[in-house]
């Protein structure tokens, strides 16, 4: 038995004071939907950011679209500020393999060229596929490579769960 | 022409041939897919990568420059080679028959066909002939069907007026020779619009159009009256063989869309026209540039439209 998972608003502080010396005042903090924008909503809020919170959907830069298809997808990538020249802080909830990631800065890229982009996470549970490593780690959490590592938000209330993946 | 060709035993959409039995379902999935577009379309860089290493072949066996445009700028945008044939001035001059065409083009590895042809039946008839993995879109067959066209006066309906099940919506004019009528017609009912009206001269109008459930007129006050939608249809003088209408004058005086007529509608009516508007005959320009008119807002729509339908075929491999 693994050692239990934790408490995604002890991550939430680690990821506070990790950002709260590393983030100037003109930094976009940029969530990465779904667990990814919950996530950056509390830190912007935590933060104190001044710059409006953005979001990004990664749907249209998936590398696996030839596989799955297009799926009704209702959000869309919001960045209420300018992207050009900015520095940007992209948020996401879980770190796997890396694809997430490199879709999201694909799709940054399309909005503008931001002056340099780091990673938050607030779960960091290895198994990269790709050269991406994050910036500001809540956590580094153990998973058995049959599982994944999940962010869920019941009325506000976030929780991390194992979840074995289907075969 | 079985409607069923369109979608695969798993309800997914393989080809696009008409609007005709395509279930709500798979119509509100075009359009919130076309939303994420219309964002894309909005960016600094409006172009995805969804369908790169795609080759699509827009095959133009009648002419039209704007909606094999509109589809070029679709394809492109996902990032798909595009090849334009106007296939009217070439192979099938020298006797090569349709499907001769479509097989060499195969050949030539292409992903998907956007097919417009002036007999109505033709894409059908490609649909049923490519490999598996090969997708079809309609372009306009005849008088038969312009699908792309009636999903993006959808959008374009339900981007102004959010629901579909309070509308009253008329579609005045040249309805006998408009396959984009026929399109919407179908579409409106699945949506489930509960008045669909067609205005115009019984010489314009097809018989048993009711079947359809629609509501006909003939007298365009009273066909506009109250309506939340005007599509006006462009007076396709080239398609008539006899004389249907006194004349364009004669038309436009008794049909076409004046200030005075669109007053008959709900203040808050939006105007929609496929083009190319004929201005003066089927819609005065007052009307076709004023404020109740989303004309442009039509052809915007529509690139998103036909990349939400190119990208969810392709998707359907």
């Amino acid at each position: 038995m693994a050692a239990p998972l934790p408490e995604p608003e002890r991550l939430l502080e680690a990821l506070v004071t990790q950002m709260q010396p590393a983030t100037g005042p003109d930094a976009g903090l940029v969530g990465i939907y779904t667990g990814g924008a919950w996530v950056a909503e509390r830190l912007h809020r935590a933060l104190g950011v001044k710059v409006p919170l953005g979001l990004l959907a990664v749907t249209l830069h998936r590398d696996d679209f030839g596989r799955i298809g297009l799926h009704r997808e209702a959000r869309r990538s919001h960045l209420p500020f300018e992207v050009e020249g900015r520095d940007i802080v992209l948020v996401d909830d879980v770190l796997h393999t890396g694809r997430t990631i490199r879709a999201a800065i694909n799709e940054l890229w399309d909005f503008g060229r931001p002056r340099s982009v780091r990673l938050a996470v607030l779960a960091d549970r290895g198994g990269r596929q790709l050269p991406i490593a994050p910036d500001f780690t809540g956590a580094f959490v153990e998973m058995d490579p049959g599982e994944e590592l999940v962010l869920t938000n019941e009325g506000g209330r976030l929780r991390l769960a194992a979840v074995r993946r289907p075969a | 022409m079985s409607p069923n060709l369109q979608i695969d035993s798993q309800g997914r959409l393989v080809h696009l041939l008409t609007t005709e039995g395509l279930p709500r379902e798979l119509i509100n999935h075009i359009l919130d897919t076309a939303a994420q577009f219309v964002s894309v379309n909005e960016r600094e860089v409006k172009k995805v990568p969804l369908l790169r290493g795609k080759s699509i072949f827009n095959v133009f066996f009648e002419n039209s420059t704007r909606t094999r445009t509109t589809f070029e700028i679709a394809a492109k945008r996902l990032s798909a080679d595009v090849i334009n044939l106007n296939i009217g001035s070439s192979s099938t001059a020298k006797g090569e028959t349709l499907l001769d065409t479509v097989w060499n083009l195969q050949a030539m590895d292409a992903d998907m066909f956007v097919v417009r042809h002036a007999e109505a039946g033709a894409p059908h008839l490609i649909a049923r002939h490519v490999k598996p993995g090969v997708h079809v879109v309609n372009a306009g067959d005849g008088r038969h069907a312009h699908p792309t066209q009636g999903l993006l006066d959808m959008y374009t309906i339900r981007h102004y007026k959010k629901d579909f099940d309070r509308l009253t919506v008329a579609i005045v004019g040249d309805v006998l020779h408009s396959r984009v009528a026929r399109s919407q017609i179908h579409a409106l009912k699945t949506l489930g619009v509960p008045e669909v009206r067609v205005v115009g001269p019984k010489t314009l109008l097809p018989k048993d159009i009711e079947r359809l459930g629609v509501r006909v007129f003939h007298d365009v006050a009273q066909g506009l009256r109250d309506c939340d939608v005007v599509i006006t249809l462009r007076l396709q003088n080239e398609r008539m063989s006899g004389p249907l209408i006194p004349s364009a004058g004669e038309f436009n005086k008794t049909y076409g869309l004046t200030p005075e007529k669109l007053a008959l509608a709900r203040p808050d009516a939006i105007v929609m026209h496929p083009g190319p508007i004929n201005r003066g005959v089927e819609i005065d320009s007052g009307v076709a540039d004023g404020t109740h008119s989303v004309i442009m807002p039509q052809v915007t729509f529509g690139i998103a439209v036909r990349m939400a339908v190119m990208a969810i075929l392709a998707g359907n491999d």
